[in-house]
């Protein structure tokens, strides 16, 4: 299949990518943003979930959460490059939200074919999602999922699970007799027990989700092939956020470089400091691009697109370590304090880095395809 | 490959097909001779005989200059350079010998010069049968290009010329230089003048060109000389003094950053010839035997081809990213990495080459044993011109701290 030149990205996806950056700038812009996350300093506080649910309810009246969600039930059925504009300013806003976890959801849903339309639809009436998949190990494999499924009762535990506290629904994938398959949970019900991890990173929340019996509704036979299917996307948005984060890391540091004096020279007039900083931009680009190259072929070259994939997550996760690395660095002492906003950004990019695969394990995968000997 | 596979207009799929039908019966045959990387290297008459002949019938097709007016011996067409590009490249052409000519002088003389001059100079350079050469830097102007001192002096409508340029690639072949001169010592930036100043058949009447030998044993470039040149007015490109301004427009071009697409070739196959990319380090690796299994089965070369990979892609996608408005923030971000990019990523693919190679990587050109006939090595030491020349990546990346980031000037 044949990519189109622009992506696929045409006007209604340049409009909702305006239109968030416009919606985060307004309404958590990154001093509130800091006064909502980072009130606690404490090293040793307990987990919290601070985060704006009346402003993740304009989202979802908004139809973010739905975008991706076919038109057959009932969402928007937008193009993965439109989702993956979104996501970019929503990384750059580093907005505390559950909407990676409905959107990676989604995809997963979207592959179980009929199975899959009651919970679309649920997500189509405002509910929120997250996946549960990974054990202690922090597996990212489908097949080491810790959770078992008897008689649609789920058990096990499952770690590192994102947004956790702020779901509606849980999207578990466990082993069942006829093999992976995937189970709808409310996060709520009995036998669901969620237990906040604490976490560095201030713009989200994690736990381990026990299931002890808990009432799950199968949404899907082939849970390996559903998944498999969606990791693409989980990636590639998750790289998009990253790449929007980056992006704020760059502009906030060269606006510090730019101002800040010494040995009578803006700090960027040294070369020890600038050269670092085009890299970081280099990278970005590199990221950015690599990003819409793979949401254009999860629509228009699905051959190619676990391949486009690994390139852009594993491109996002060495950004996202240089680029914070920079951004500290060159602010000097005050980047190094918790009143500096740099830190919220390298909390949530360090935290990104190693969630669904870092770039080692990316290019690992990426060589199996490419280094494959030949048929 | 996924390039070509994206959506043309109907102008453009009309002309790839063309493009295609006519590279499946003329392109050219095994080079005679030994052929080098790239065009900077040509240092024999047969090697560049070969090179103007297949440049000359990609002319006569209609795949080179495609995107410049009919009157100037252009093509007339829009957008359509670089799906010939895409398709010679495709098909595994020779490269292209007249590349200061295609790259640098065309786009200047086409936005600089009076229409009776383009005429006469566009068709012949686009056709490969005039070579071309740069003459900017100096022995005391580098990565301070303006400071160029070799001056012209008015004398009627002439100019007389005096002065010493250095790192000339393909002067020895060269039919026209484009020269930066001084014509005012006052004036650091406003004192410079920009000519075309035709060379060969001045040779030994006021120009000298004596070769420079590279790191790699190879020639290429020269040192040129000037003695009391004389050269007519009409030579002159754009204004009096403004010769920085013009140069401008061919250092853009050079590092890829252009608004007129390079017509390119390349990427043959042979025996004679040599490659560097993701495709040809990977197939090395298959091909290298470690221990009981081969360089491709090693994790730490496996992650390192990978990231080489990955950043080739990036780089396509990122052309690609730069004809879409909606995904752009500054104008000039993805252009103006181009050129620091691609001799970045070059540097890097045939380092790890070397890496692949192991002890054999000692072995060079006339070595039987040589993996690759010894052209890794070669390669390596070769992409240092390329993260030398056309302003170094230190330059680049000053420009693109200053003029796209917008942090204070460094001196
Ligand atoms: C293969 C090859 C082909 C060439 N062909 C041509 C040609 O056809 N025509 C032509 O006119 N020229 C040509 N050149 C010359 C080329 O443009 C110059 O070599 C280049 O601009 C660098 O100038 P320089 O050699 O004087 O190095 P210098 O300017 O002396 O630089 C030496 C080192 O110092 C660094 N440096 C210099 N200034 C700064 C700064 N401000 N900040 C940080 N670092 C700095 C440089 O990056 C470099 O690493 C060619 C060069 C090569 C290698």
């Amino acid at each position: 299949m044949a990519q189109p030149n622009d992506f696929g990205f045409g006007e209604e996806a340049g409009l909702l990518k305006d239109s968030a950056r416009k919606f985060f700038a307004d309404n958590l812009p990154v001093d509130a943003l800091h006064r909502l996350v980072a009130e606690n300093p404490d090293p040793e506080r307990s987990p919290e979930l601070v985060w704006r649910e009346d402003l993740w309810h304009q989202m979802v009246e908004l139809g973010w959460s739905m975008l991706a969600v076919p038109e057959q039930a009932g969402g928007l059925g937008m193009p993965l490059v439109a989702v993956a504009g979104l996501v970019e300013e929503l990384g750059r806003a580093a907005f505390p939200c559950p909407l990676l976890g409905t959107l990676n959801a989604t995809y997963v849903l979207a592959a179980c074919g009929e199975q899959g339309r009651g919970a679309l639809e649920e997500i189509c009436g405002g509910l929120s999602a997250t996946l549960a998949l990974t054990g202690p190990s922090g597996s990212w494999l489908p097949g080491d999922t810790p959770l078992a499924a008897e008689g649609g009762r789920l058990s096990g535990t499952a770690c590192f699970v994102q947004d956790a506290g702020k779901v509606d629904r849980i999207l578990a994938l466990a082993r069942a007799e006829g093999g992976l398959a995937l189970y709808w949970v409310d996060a709520g019900a009995d036998g669901v027990t969620i237990e906040a991890d604490a976490i560095v990173d201030l713009t989200r929340d994690q736990a381990r989700v026990t299931f002890d019996g808990a009432l799950a509704t199968c949404v899907g036979s082939n849970g390996l092939a559903a998944v498999n299917q969606a990791l693409p996307a989980i990636w590639t948005l998750l790289a998009a956020d990253m790449a929007g984060a980056a992006e704020w890391q760059l502009q906030t540091t060269v606006e510090y470089v730019s101002t800040r004096k010494q040995f009578d020279h803006p700090l960027g007039f040294f070369q020890a400091v600038k050269h670092p900083l085009v890299d970081v931009m280099i990278m970005a680009d590199e990221t950015r691009s690599l990003v819409y190259n793979a949401a254009c072929a999860y629509d228009h070259e699905p051959e190619k697109v676990a391949q486009f994939a690994h390139m852009a997550k594993s491109s996002a996760s060495d950004l996202a370590g240089f680029a914070s690395s920079r951004s500290v660095q060159y602010h000097g002492g005050i980047g190094f304090t918790w009143e500096c906003f740099v830190h919220l950004y390298f909390k949530r990019q360090k935290h990104s880095q190693a969630l669904w695969g870092d770039g080692a394990w990316h290019r690992a995968q990426l060589a199996d395809i490419l280094l494959a000997p030949a048929a | 490959m996924s390039e070509s596979a994206r959506i043309d207009s109907p102008e453009q799929a009309e002309f790839r097909q063309y493009c295609r039908d006519w590279l499946a019966t003329n392109k050219p045959g095994e080079p005679p001779v030994r052929l080098p990387q790239s065009a900077l290297e040509i240092m024999t008459e047969p090697q560049l005989h070969y090179l103007q002949a297949w440049q000359k019938s990609a002319y006569d097709a209609g795949l080179v200059g495609c995107d410049y007016p009919e009157e100037v011996g252009g093509g007339g067409r829009k957008d359509c350079q670089r799906i010939a590009n895409q398709e010679m490249i495709r098909a595994q052409t020779p490269f292209f010998p007249n590349v200061i000519g295609l790259g640098m002088a065309a786009p200047t003389v086409f936005y600089h010069a009076q229409e009776a001059l383009k005429q006469r100079l566009l068709p012949r350079l686009f056709s490969g049968e005039d070579i071309w050469c740069q003459g900017f830097s100096e022995p005391g102007a580098g990565s301070d290009l303006a400071s160029v001192q070799t001056f012209a002096e008015r004398k009627g409508d002439k100019w007389v010329i005096n002065g010493h340029k250095v790192w000339t690639s393909l002067a020895h072949f060269a039919e026209w230089m484009i020269i930066l001169l001084r014509t005012d010592k006052s004036h650091k930036y406003d004192g410079l003048s920009y000519f075309v100043v035709p060379i060969r058949e001045a040779l030994g009447k006021g120009v000298t060109v004596r070769p420079l030998i590279k790191i790699t044993g190879e020639t290429g470039f020269n040192e040129v000389i000037f003695e009391d040149l004389e050269v007519d007015d009409s030579y002159r490109l754009d204004e009096l003094g403004k010769g920085w301004q013009v140069a401008m427009t061919t250092l853009l071009h050079e590092r890829g950053a252009g608004e007129l697409q390079t017509p390119r070739s390349g990427g043959m196959k042979s025996k004679a010839t040599h490659e560097v990319n993701a495709a040809a380090v990977m197939e090395l690796a298959r091909n290298t035997p470690r221990g009981a299994a081969t360089a491709a089965d090693d994790p730490l070369l496996r992650d390192r081809m990978m990231q080489l990979a990955i950043r080739e892609k990036a780089f396509e996608q990122s052309q690609r990213r730069s004809r879409v408005q909606a995904l752009l923030d500054h104008p000039m971000r993805i252009p103006l990495q181009n050129k620091l990019l691609a001799s970045e990523i070059a540097q890097g693919m045939s380092e790890l080459a070397l890496d692949i190679e192991g002890a054999a990587a000692s072995l060079y050109l006339a070595d039987p044993n040589a993996p690759a006939g010894g052209q890794w090595p070669l390669a390596y030491m070769n992409t240092f011109g390329m993260t030398i020349a056309a302003g170094t990546s230190e330059v680049q990346r000053n420009i693109l701290g200053e003029r796209v980031l917008g942090m204070p000037k460094s001196k």
